[in-house]
């Protein structure tokens, strides 16, 4: 019995029934891995400890919720002993001589961490082709990008290699991929999960988060991801809540805002159709649609755009050749030092980002940019609370459409506006989740829901109960349903 | 038309905290290179900074002694430049919302007074230290020393010479060891000074433009560099020139200040509000506890010792000096009644022992329980005054015990007045010519007489006892 495109529960029940055993199960991964090698979704594998783990266990039986089960780690997410890139040459030879919160919280409870997935370099991209380690392809075209910057976790989980894995989303970077690859990916509210070993890129956006088949697997996930920790100051002190205990809850009455700014006439007529019909999908559950204003959400982008990389160009000054990361060969001096490790350790996209932050930072430009952009951001903010005293979630495309080719998209200020749905819960802080909507060409497409603060439960209650009456969710790029 | 000077300082006080600023590692000084240093102070990707309350706790206890605003809600930014010895690229500060505010201090220049307000103090890390010349051709970077909590105290351009300069300093340094947040060793850079030197005619009223000397850590330094930098100022005005706008260095072996960068060569700190730490608040009790556990300050100790023991205000004034000082004093009065002959002791002698080796009461070997052993044996006439200089300068050389030092020296005071009466017969005897003398109105010679009895017994002898005899005999 195969493995591919299993579901945590029910990779779990497998083993608990003895159908596989630990040993089988890792190794099977392993073997879709290999066989799947041509997406490039992985960019260092963690196979010797993986095995000694699944044997462990197998030797002496755990009931840990995880126990087992296979699952893919962003690679920027540092891991102890196990080389972290975050997608960048200038990290090519980084062992980290420790482990983020979010692994020994996964790992505690028993899963297995298969190895490490590719990304775009430090997170900076929307298609993964800033990766110094490659492009990654979408399981569901040869040429299609995978989107980002967790496409190589987004691609394993789609191609059914792992039944989950972690993401990290600074500006969409778990949505937009969910979306793109037909799985589920939710990003939790600002400080739910520690930032402790998340390499960071924007650190008042950036939120790490669990990407699966499925919104039951994804509350799965975020009971053992989510913690209070003290080695996090931005780390919220909230109580936890069983994020699988609200699944089934009936959503009749519910009311979801439509984002009245969002002008939809400018998408493609599929991509308009499938939001449309997830709309009614919804109705015929009994939710209520309410039109929303959030007046200020088309200043997203641009607001997106000065505060992200200011605080990027600041968080990557510590890749300066001196103590880890790429040094350049024999500097001439302590400014040689810099310019060229730095200049030949970062990709492009990372070197114009931190061209832009240090602009805007600077003597003269932070109160026309960073401080405006801070002040937008607190109206968008505004503009959510007051949405919320309306209605219980908003709900969105998560793309401006389906997966595009590799190499399509040059312009890079085209590429920044892809991210025009899912900017807005970053810089709010809110949580958002994308689940597969339907198909464009045997592409897929997700729709995202955005709920107030704190409230994963019932944003994953909604999608759990939106994939138990559609079968979207279960399509696969081999194009069997499950 | 004379020219006026204008100094601001900037004092880096290290906060004696027992970790660092942001992480667990302790701030310990002298470990081996790199030893003191955990994932947070090597900037490791992925490593978030926790601000340590203690060193709040501690700028705090500052700003309350200074009558200063406390920020209960206070932020940290960023200020962004590139070292070896700054791991991260930039330094976490406090640029916005210093936890302390606008306060000021009291300084004394020969005896008179001036209030220097103070700008702010913020807390802010320090960086590592680079070391240039152990490697052949290579930089060696030790990070003991980086995120070890400063205050910063910025003051107001109001002090108008390096004296004033110097008693700031001093008064700063006094203040905080007071308040047990620094450790005030000068020489382990405890605590630094930045000093800003700008000229002006007396009658205008737009300050010069000034110069920056950086990071010199004694009072002696500070008096000197200023001096060379007036100097240096009034000529190039008197020339017609005007001074440049830039960071100098102070090299004490030439006694001259430097050209370290101009303003336009300066960095652009690209300042923003730290996103990986949450304002730090402050609640109305924790700062109620901290203003409830404030130690008694200089002043404040000042009047009560005149209050107490009915001292001299110069003298209550020397022993609130310093903490050592002043526990010296409290230590021997609990020990020994004669509070008076304490404090003339501890001015007088015991100060004079300072000033002459330049060091600190912790320095020297004077225990405070030696100490009041001896003005008990001073009061209880074993040995007399002079004796007890010598017994003190013993102290200071060797550290012993005072009953010792009496004991194996043979010092005890003869108090035996038939010993005593026999020793003045005989000088009188051996002496008659100033016998006579004496006994012909020459009264001057009573003091010959003292002085040959107290050769002839060492010093031991009762002076009171002397007098009384020789008065006697010779009458």
């Amino acid at each position: 019995m195969s493995i591919q495109y299993k579901t945590i529960k029910e990779l779990t029940l497998m083993l608990k029934a003895k159908e596989i055993s630990n040993k089988e199960l890792i190794q099977e991964t392993f073997d879709l891995i290999e066989s799947n090698s041509h997406l490039n979704a992985f960019v260092t594998l963690n196979k010797e400890n993986a095995l000694n783990k699944a044997k462990a266990i197998d030797n002496k039986a755990s009931d840990l919720s995880l126990s087992g089960i296979p699952i893919a780690q962003k690679d920027l997410f540092v891991t102890k002993n196990l080389r972290t890139t975050c997608g960048s040459n200038m990290l090519s030879n980084f062992i980290p001589p420790y482990s983020a919160t979010v692994i020994e919280n996964l790992e505690n409870a028993g899963c297995i961490s298969v190895g490490k997935t590719n990304m775009d370099e430090f997170a900076m991209g929307s298609s993964n082709e800033t990766s110094f380690y490659g492009n990654v392809q979408n399981p569901w075209g040869e040429n299609l990008v995978p989107g980002g910057s967790s496409g190589g976790s987004a691609a394993a989980v789609a191609a059914g290699i792992v039944p989950a894995a972690t993401g990290t989303d600074t500006g969409g970077s778990i949505r937009q991929p969910a979306s793109l690859c037909g799985i589920t990916g939710i990003k939790p509210t600002y400080g739910r999960i520690s930032r402790w070993g998340m390499i960071a890129f924007a650190s008042s956006l950036d939120q790490a988060g669990p990407m699966a088949r499925t919104a039951e697997d994804c509350a799965i996930m975020m009971n053992e991801m989510c913690s209070h920790d003290l080695k996090d100051t931005t780390s919220l002190n909230k109580e936890i809540p069983d994020f699988t205990k609200n699944l089934n809850t009936p959503i009749k009455g519910l009311k979801i805002g439509i984002v009245k700014e969002f002008d939809l006439s400018t998408l493609d007529n599929e991509v308009v159709k499938i939001f449309e019909e997830s709309k009614k999908h919804y109705e015929s559950l009994g939710v209520e649609f309410v039109e929303v204003s959030l007046p200020n959400i088309n200043l997203s982008v641009p607001t997106y755009y000065v505060v992200a990389p200011a605080e990027c160009s600041s968080n990557l000054s510590r890749f300066d050749g001196v103590k880890f990361g790429k040094r350049c060969k024999n500097p001439k001096d302590l400014e040689d030092l810099y310019i060229r490790s730095r200049s030949e350790g970062f990709g492009e996209e990372v070197k114009r980002r931190i061209l832009i932050g240090s602009y805007v930072l600077s003597a003269g430009f932070y109160d026309a940019y960073y401080k405006k952009a801070q002040q937008v951001r607190r109206l968008i903010k505004n503009d959510f609370d007051n949405a919320f005293s309306k209605v219980d979630l908003i709900m969105t495309p998560t793309t401006r459409g389906s997966a595009f080719e590799a190499g399509s998209m040059n312009d890079p200020i085209q590429m920044y506006l892809e991210d025009l749905f899912t900017v807005p819960a970053n810089l709010a802080g809110l949580p958002g989740i994308s689940i597969p909507s339907g198909y464009v060409d045997n592409k897929p497409l997700g729709v995202q829901l955005i709920g107030n603060s704190l409230q994963e439960s019932q944003l994953l209650n909604v999608a759990h109960c939106f994939q138990t009456s559609s079968d979207w969710h279960l399509r696969t790029p081999s194009s069997e349903i499950r | 038309m004379s020219w006026e000077t204008v100094i601001g300082l900037e004092v880096h006080v290290q906060l004696s905290t027992n970790t660092k600023l942001f992480s667990g590692a302790s701030t310990t000084f002298g470990a081996e290179p790199n030893t003191n240093v955990d994932l947070i102070d090597l900037g490791l990707p992925g490593v978030l900074p926790v601000a340590n309350r203690e060193a709040f706790h501690k700028a705090i206890r500052f700003g309350l002694a200074t009558n200063a605003e406390i920020n209960q809600v206070s932020m940290f930014d960023r200020k962004n430049y590139f070292y070896p010895d700054l791991p991260k690229g930039y330094q976490i500060t406090q640029m916005e919302k210093p936890i302390v505010g606008k306060g000021s201090i009291m300084i004394n220049v020969d005896g008179v007074e001036k209030l220097i307000n103070i700008t702010r103090a913020h807390l802010e890390e320090d960086a590592g230290k680079s070391i240039h010349d152990l490697f052949d051709g290579e930089t060696g970077v030790d990070l003991n020393r980086a995120g070890t909590p400063l205050l910063e105290i910025v003051s107001e351009p109001e002090i108008a010479s390096a004296k004033e300069a110097v008693a700031y300093f001093k008064a700063i340094h006094q203040l905080v060891t007071f308040l047990d947040i620094c450790d005030g060793n000068m020489a382990q850079g405890s605590m630094r000074c930045d000093v800003n030197v700008s000229i002006k005619k007396e009658a205008d009223d737009v300050l010069g433009t000034r110069a920056e000397i950086k990071n010199i850590n004694s009072f002696k330094f500070i008096e000197r560099a200023i001096n060379f930098e007036v100097t240096r100022q009034i000529k190039i005005l008197e020339k017609g020139k005007t001074v440049v706008q830039e960071t100098r260095l102070y090299d004490s072996v030439n006694n001259e200040t430097r050209s370290m960068r101009s303003k336009e060569a300066a960095n652009d700190y690209r300042y923003f509000p730290e996103p990986d730490l949450l304002p730090v608040v402050i609640s109305d009790k924790e700062l109620e506890d901290i203003r409830n556990t404030l130690p008694e300050l200089p002043k404040q100790k000042e009047i009560r010792f005149i209050a107490e023991h009915k001292l001299e205000e110069s003298e209550a004034k020397i022993l609130a000096s310093s903490k050592a000082m002043a526990n010296l004093f409290e230590d021997a009065t609990s020990k020994t009644k004669d509070s008076n002959l304490i404090a003339k002791w501890l001015v007088g002698d015991v100060s004079a022992l300072l000033n002459k080796d330049n060091i600190s009461i912790e320095e020297s070997k004077l225990s405070s329980d030696n100490f009041a052993t001896l003005i008990e044996r001073i009061s209880d006439k074993t040995i007399s005054g002079k004796i007890a200089k010598s017994v003190l300068e013993d102290i200071w050389d060797s550290g012993k015990d005072v009953d010792d030092i009496i004991k194996d020296k043979g010092l005890v005071q003869i108090q035996d007045e038939s010993i005593l009466e026999n020793v003045a017969k005989k000088i009188i005897e051996n002496n008659p010519d100033q016998v006579e003398a004496y006994k012909g109105g020459k009264e001057k010679l009573f003091g010959f007489f003292v002085g040959q009895v107290m050769k002839e017994t060492q010093g031991k002898a009762n002076p009171q006892s002397v007098n009384e005899i020789l008065k006697k005999l010779l009458a």
